[in-house]
């Protein structure tokens, strides 16, 4: 493979990763929205318990990504940020709100008006920002961002304002509840909390399957691309078997109350649809005009990149299990005993 | 206002509110590791809160600079597409460091903030360890990027882009050595200071409580040492300036003619229409010294560049003034503070000298404020100096008024709650309150009570 596939490659490795864990903490904004029932508080708590000490972390796989692709493929970089500056703007104030209010909600002791208020803010903004993100993505595979030389003539909003576009922005929020869903059956200390996220991950995995339903329909006209890549080789083929078998196979495990396999079985599901994504749009960054190797930096940076990646790799991952084992979850914990130093 | 200048303004204000968190991510942990020692060290049950409460604060300001941190590394291309897509593989090395380490240091503050009662003391405090190191590494690596924008190497600029691309040698562009020394002291030196005008507020109203006087013998060595080092440091870089980029130094210092034996201006506003600094005190030979260490050398004037080179010389001048100025007021009082410590065997804690640090408390987030926008404005007009303009690499999208306001109104938002939430952080623990300082429950801890 050449350098740039390989970059390429840890790209779309990147993208996985973040839709993994910070897909998985804007789901769980999502299910703070929709908390209810008589344990409405708890579950609430549950899910700022679950990624208090974490959202930071699994945020800056999104931090990677970008300086990957304006280190890697600056040419691409600088595309998408013309024709995409407004959603990715609204996407920046999404994320602002997010983080700051999480924060603030964990650390404003005026009561519990005021926390709810940060609550509102935090879980609003879960919502709004994966919906952006993607229709950015729905935008890049649709084929409708247009670059002759290094102008984007296809304007500012067409793009990402497509049915498909809306689509793909549907199906990417109803993806990321659905994983928090999941983690959180995993994370409950209680069985009835357990029940909660179990129904929600049931009802969610079905809205997954029909949003994809309606992603797939639109492509055929609103991606060509993506419609014809999703036959095009075996190995996407597989790759597309292999995500069917994990949802097949999440729902089961959920349905049969087996937390920790329905887990690891729904993030190989999401971690397949995002190479699926990429899959589909290879050998392009930008569909139909900006391929990975006219975007790739010189070869000297490519070299360099991926020297400073297995660095990184060499520091973070280690770190990064030691972070998960302090707080993997505890059967005993309730989910009042908050750690918070 | 131009577009243009609505992208300038939005880069300019997300980095002034973005620069404040990172020095305060930067530094914050040092202090903390620095109380838990001593809590180690002394079992003082006082030195132990004070690390706890700077935890707080740290959570607060990390996650407000993790976020605005995001906005920026966007902001790079939605705001200056030319520069990222040419300029891009150049200086892409430091960035992706810095990304290892912002992404280390979030590890481990997760771990110190909230794992104090899972893992062991030994384990809690390498944490802290980390996030400082990591910490200090990020601000390095970002530093280089700054660096290389001032006085860019490591490539060959073309009409089509930069060619024949090092980005190792790009990565060390010249004068690096001085600007990361430089910025790293003063992400330390503003915290420090802070945390000690906090601390000598409290005090003033409460005289005897022993806590604050605890938190304050935490702050002042940090705040006394780098206050003393940083003038050090800024001579080196500014000598480095002089030589490198004579136009932005020309500027710093109002310098419009080349002489021999410039004098040094302290203040005064520069006119660039007369060529003039009018209300300047002059210091004979001053800057020839300070700048070449010889009062006979000759300091080249603006008028010796281009006209279309020189960079806002007004606002440089005066934004220069403004660091020097309040760096000189703060290794003054830093010096009487060492000479009381010294002579009295204890950190003073006198009602004069305690004013004096109130009134010193903002002055270091002020020099870092200034000090940024001398080397921003100073390169101007151009994005990486000598090769490509910022008027070159500002983005086509229209109505760039509209994402700037956008971000004022929630940056104020922002700071305005992060300082409520500080001063919040404060009040629990003024003296005399007793319990109540717990106020209500912090999020999550209540519902126990609720079944």
């Amino acid at each position: 493979m050449s350098t740039e596939g390989v970059l390429g490659f840890v790209l779309a490795g990147t993208f996985v990763l973040y839709a993994l864990f910070g897909g998985a903490d804007f789901g769980g904004g999502v299910w703070d929205l929709l908390a209810r029932g008589p344990r409405k508080a708890r579950q609430r708590a549950l899910i700022a318990r679950a990624m208090g000490p974490v959202w930071e972390v699994n945020h800056i796989w999104l931090i990677v990504g970008v300086v990957l692709m304006f280190a890697g493929f600056p040419r691409a970089f600088a595309a998408l940020s013309v024709a995409l500056h407004v959603p990715l703007t609204l996407l920046l104030v999404g994320i602002v709100c997010r983080g700051a209010a999480f924060t603030f909600r964990a650390y404003d002791t005026r009561g519990d008006a005021v926390q709810r208020q940060w609550g509102l803010v935090f879980s609003g903004a879960s919502v709004v920002a994966p919906l952006l993100l993607g229709m950015c993505v729905g935008a890049v595979v649709s084929g409708d961002i247009r670059v002759e030389g290094r102008v984007v003539v296809s304007g500012f909003f067409a793009p990402w304002l497509s049915p498909f576009a809306w689509a793909v922005g549907v199906f990417a929020l109803t993806l990321f509840a659905f994983l928090a869903a999941v983690y959180l059956t995993h994370e409950a200390p209680s069985p009835e909390l357990k029940e909660d996220f179990r129904r929600r991950a049931l009802g969610s995995g079905a809205l997954v399957f029909a949003a994809a339903l309606g992603v797939l329909l639109l492509a055929r006209t609103g991606a060509p691309r993506v419609w014809h890549g999703l036959l095009a080789s075996p190995f996407a083929v597989a790759l597309h078997l292999g995500t069917a078998l994990a949802a097949v196979t999440a729902f089961v495990l959920l349905w049969t109350r087996r937390y920790a396999w329905a887990r690891v079985a729904a993030a190989v599901q999401v971690g397949l649809i995002v190479l699926g994504w990429a899959a589909a749009q290879y050998p392009y960054l930008v569909v139909p005009d900006i391929t990975l190797k006219a975007a790739a930096a010189s070869p000297s940076t490519q070299r360099l990149l991926l020297a400073a990646l297995v660095v990184g790799a060499a520091v973070v991952v280690p770190s990064i299990a030691l972070l998960f084992r302090v707080f993997r979850p505890r059967p005993e914990e309730d989910a009042t005993a908050s750690t918070r130093s | 206002m131009t577009d243009l200048l609505f992208a300038r303004a939005q880069m300019g204000l997300s980095l002034a509110f973005h620069i404040v968190f990172a020095a305060a991510g930067v530094a914050l942990p040092v202090l903390m590791v620095l109380s838990d020692l001593k809590a180690r060290r002394t079992g003082d049950a006082d030195y132990r809160k004070l690390g706890q409460k700077l935890a707080k604060g740290t959570a607060i300001l990390f996650a407000v600079g993790a976020v605005s941190g995001t906005v920026l590394s966007f902001e790079l291309g939605l705001l200056w597409p030319d520069f990222m897509g040419q300029y891009g593989e150049v200086i892409g090395l430091p960035f992706s460091l810095e990304g290892v380490a912002f992404f280390t240091e979030a590890i481990f503050l997760g771990i110190y903030l909230y794992g104090r009662e899972r893992v062991s003391p030994g384990m809690h405090l390498f944490s802290g360890v980390m996030v400082a190191v990591s910490g200090a590494a990020s601000a390095f690596f970002v530093t280089l990027v700054n660096v290389f924008m001032n006085q860019p190497s490591g490539f060959v600029p073309t009409p089509n882009g930069p060619t024949d691309v090092q980005p190792l040698v790009a990565m060390f562009s010249p004068g690096w050595q001085y600007q990361t020394a430089h910025v790293l002291l003063s992400c330390y030196q503003a915290s420090a200071f802070a945390m000690a005008g906090i601390h000598a507020f409290v005090l003033l109203r409460h005289p005897g409580s022993a806590f604050h006087r605890k938190a304050l013998s935490v702050a002042l060595p940090v705040a006394c040492l780098t206050a003393l080092l940083q003038p050090l440091v800024g001579d080196f870089s500014a000598k480095h300036v002089a030589k490198a980029q004579p136009v932005k130094l020309a500027a710093m210092e109002g310098q419009f003619e080349t002489e021999r034996g410039a004098p040094l201006r302290i203040g005064g506003l520069p006119d660039v229409e007369t060529g003039t600094v009018s209300g300047a005190l002059d210091i004979p030979h001053g800057l020839s010294i300070l700048a070449f260490g010889d009062p006979h050398a000759e300091v080249k004037g603006l008028e010796a560049f281009p006209r279309d080179t020189w960079p806002p010389v007004a606002k440089v001048h005066v934004a220069f003034q403004v660091m020097v100025g309040t760096g000189s007021l703060m290794a003054l009082l830093s010096l009487v503070t060492l000479v009381q410590r010294w002579r009295r065997g204890e950190w003073p804690s006198g009602r004069r000298m305690m004013r004096a640090w109130l009134v010193a408390g903002p002055l270091g987030l002020v020099a870092l404020e200034a000090g940024w926008l001398v080397t921003e404005w100073g390169r101007q007009p151009w994005i990486v100096h000598g090769a490509m303009r910022t008027a070159e690499a500002v983005t086509p999208v229209p109505h760039l008024a509209a994402p700037f306001w956008t971000f004022t109104l929630l940056y104020l938002f922002l700071g305005a709650v992060v300082l409520f939430l500080l001063l919040h952080q404060v009040r629990d623990t003024l003296p005399g309150d007793g319990p109540r300082a717990a106020g209500h429950p912090a999020f999550g801890e209540d519902e126990a009570h609720v079944h």
